[in-house]
C-alpha cells in the first residue's frame, strides 16, 4: 500500500526541489515522520518550538480536509493522494 | 506618496522584500505588510489625508502600492451613518453604521481590498489575476480587472446566489463554478497559484489585498472626527477584516492621529458557520474547521485563514463573538432597512442581529459609541427575502380605492404598534 504526497512549492527549498513523495504511511502521524525522514532539512520548519506540527499546515486527502475524515485517526487507503498546503488562502467574502 | 513597505511573517517575523508570496518559507505561516512608520509620520498626517481624494486612496501613504501609483477607481469613503432608529429598537443610544453596502463600484467592502490587490498585481507584472470567492470578491475582481486591463479566472462554489454570478459575468470575467464548498474552492486556488504565473488575489497577493481592509478603520476614525469608537461589530468570514480594522486603529494611535483608546472588537458569524465565534465562546486559541450550512454564504468559510488572528484580536480587546440563526439574519436585514434605510445582504443581517444581541445581553452598554460594519448590498441576496412579503393586490385607478387602501393600512399599523420586540 502506498499513498502519493504532493508537497507545496514553499517546501521545496527544504526538499532539494522534490515535489512529490510515495509513502507507505498508514496514517497522518506516520506520514509526517516519513516526510521528515525523507527530507531532514524540512523537520525544523514543519514543527514549532514544542515539536508540534505547525497549525498553518493543512493536509487534504483526495480533495478533502483530513480533519473532516478523522484527522490522525484516518487510515490511508492504497492510492490516496495527500495534498499538503501551507497557510490556506486568505479570507474573503 | 506611499511609505516604504515590505513583508513580514506573522508568526516567526522573517522579513521579505515586497513580492507576490503566499507564505513564509521558514514556518509556512501567512505574511503581512509592514511600513516604515518613521517615514509615515511625514506623509500620513491629518492634513495630507484631508487634501487627498474622497476615496480610500486618501490613505495611500499606508497602503502597499508604488510611490507613483495613480488610483484607477475611487472605492471607499462610504458613509458613516448615525443609526438612532435602529438604536432605539435594540436598546442603544450611540450607534453608527459604516455603510459599505454602497462601496463603489460593486457594492461591497471587497472593492477596497481588490483595489489594492490589483494595484500590486500590475506592479508585479501579472497579466492575469484570479481568486476564490463566495461572491462579493468575485464581483469586485471582475469589475476592477476590467478597469485596469487584467484577465481573470474567478473560482466560486457552483451554488452561489444567481445575482452574484451574474454580477461577475457581466464584466466579461472567466467565471469557473466549482462543484464544492468555499473551502474546497479555496484549496484549489492555492494549487492553481502554484501552477500558473498569475496573481491570485487571496493567495500570493493576499498580504496586499488584506491591507485594503484597513481603510474601513481609517475612515471610521476620520468620520468620527479623528477619534476611535468604544466598540466595533464586524462580520467574520476569513477573519481578516476584524484584524485589519484593529491594525488601522493601532497605526492611527502610533502616528498620533487619534488618542489612544482600547477599542473592543466584536465578531459576528452565522450559527451555521461559526468557527471563530465557537472558539471565542469556548476559550479556544484556535478554531476548529466546520462544514458551512447557512444562508449567509458570503460568510460561509468553515476554515478561516485568519481565524486565530481574529480570535486573538477579539480576546485581547476585551470583546466577544456571537452567532445568529438564519431566521434572525433575515429579520435583521428587514429591520436595518426599515429603520435606517440601509438594505444589506445576509452578512449585514448577521452583523445587525449580532449587534442587537450584544446589547440585549449587556455586552455593550447603551451609551457606548458603537460602529457596526455593514459590508455588502442587499440587492445581491434578494433570494433570501423570497416569500417574506405578501403579494400586493392592485387597485383600480380610482380615488375611492386608494382611500380604502390607506384606511386599511392605518388600521393594520395600529395593531402592529402594540407588538413588542423581544430578542
Amino acid at each position: 500500500m502506498s499513498v502519493k504526497v504532493v508537497l507545496p512549492t514553499a517546501f521545496q527549498k527544504h526538499t532539494n526541489g522534490a515535489k512529490e513523495l510515495e509513502s507507505k504511511a498508514e496514517n497522518l502521524p506516520q506520514l509526517i515522520t516519513d516526510i521528515e525522514n525523507n527530507f531532514p532539512a524540512l523537520k525544523a520548519h514543519l514543527r514549532d518550538g514544542d515539536g508540534k506540527v505547525r497549525r498553518f499546515i493543512n493536509f487534504y486527502v483526495n480533495e478533502e480536509d483530513i480533519r473532516f475524515l478523522g484527522n490522525e485517526k484516518y487510515a490511508f487507503k492504497d492510492g490516496d493522494e495527500v495534498l499538503v498546503i501551507p497557510s490556506i488562502a486568505g479570507g474573503c467574502f | 506618496m506611499a511609505s516604504f513597505y515590505e513583508l513580514r511573517c506573522r508568526e516567526c517575523g522573517k522579513r521579505f522584500p515586497s513580492a507576490p508570496l503566499s507564505s513564509c518559507d521558514e514556518c509556512f505561516s501567512s505574511l503581512e505588510v509592514i511600513y516604515d512608520m518613521a517615514a509615515a509620520r511625514q506623509t500620513f498626517t491629518r492634513e495630507h489625508i484631508a487634501r487627498g481624494p474622497q476615496s480610500m486612496w486618501r490613505y495611500q501613504a499606508l497602503l502597499p502600492v508604488p510611490e507613483d501609483y495613480v488610483p484607477v477607481t475611487p472605492s471607499g469613503m462610504t458613509p458613516l451613518l448615525a443609526a438612532p432608529r435602529l438604536a432605539k429598537r435594540i436598546g442603544a443610544t450611540n450607534l453608527y453604521v459604516k455603510n459599505d453596502a454602497v462601496c463603489l463600484p460593486t457594492l461591497s467592502f471587497k472593492d477596497r481590498v481588490v483595489s489594492v490587490a490589483l494595484a500590486a498585481a500590475k506592479n508585479f507584472g501579472f497579466d492575469t489575476v484570479g481568486c476564490s470567492s463566495t461572491g462579493n470578491l468575485a464581483n469586485a475582481v471582475a469589475a476592477h480587472a476590467t478597469r485596469v486591463g487584467l484577465k481573470t479566472y474567478i473560482l466560486v462554489p457552483a451554488d452561489l446566489e444567481p445575482a452574484k454570478i451574474l454580477n461577475t459575468r457581466v464584466y466579461g470575467a472567466n467565471l469557473v463554478p466549482i462543484d464544492g464548498n468555499y473551502d474546497q474552492v479555496n484549496r484549489l486556488s492555492s494549487q492553481l497559484a502554484e501552477r500558473y504565473h498569475w496573481g491570485f488575489v487571496n493567495v500570493n497577493l493576499r498580504p496586499y489585498y488584506a491591507e485594503g481592509s484597513k481603510t474601513v478603520g481609517y475612515e471610521i476614525a476620520e468620520q468620527l472626527g479623528w477619534r476611535l469608537p468604544d466598540n466595533v461589530v464586524v462580520p467574520m468570514a476569513g477573519g481578516a477584516l476584524i484584524t485589519k480594522i484593529r491594525k488601522a486603529f493601532d497605526e492611527l494611535i502610533e502616528l498620533g492621529l487619534v488618542e489612544k483608546k482600547q477599542v473592543r472588537f466584536f465578531g459576528a458569524q452565522a450559527t451555521g458557520c461559526s468557527p471563530i465565534a465557537h472558539a471565542v465562546k469556548n476559550g479556544l486559541a484556535y478554531h476548529e474547521p466546520q462544514r458551512p450550512n447557512t444562508i449567509a454564504r458570503s460568510l460561509a468559510i468553515g476554515n478561516p485563514a485568519d481565524g486565530p488572528y481574529a480570535i486573538r484580536t477579539i480576546n485581547e480587546s476585551g470583546g466577544y463573538a456571537e452567532d445568529v440563526s438564519d431566521v434572525e439574519i433575515v429579520s435583521a436585514i428587514q429591520e436595518l432597512a426599515e429603520t435606517e434605510g440601509v438594505f444589506t445582504e445576509t452578512a449585514g443581517g448577521v452583523t445587525t442581529a449580532v449587534t442587537a444581541r450584544l446589547y440585549a445581553h449587556g455586552r455593550i452598554a447603551p451609551n457606548e459609541l458603537t460602529v457596526m460594519a455593514i459590508t455588502g448590498n442587499g440587492l445581491k441576496t434578494t433570494d433570501v427575502l423570497q416569500g417574506k412579503y405578501e403579494p400586493l393586490q392592485a387597485i383600480r385607478p380610482r380615488l375611492a380605492d386608494f382611500e380604502a387602501l390607506v384606511a386599511a393600512g392605518q388600521e393594520k399599523a395600529e395593531h402592529e404598534r402594540e407588538e413588542v420586540y423581544v430578542r
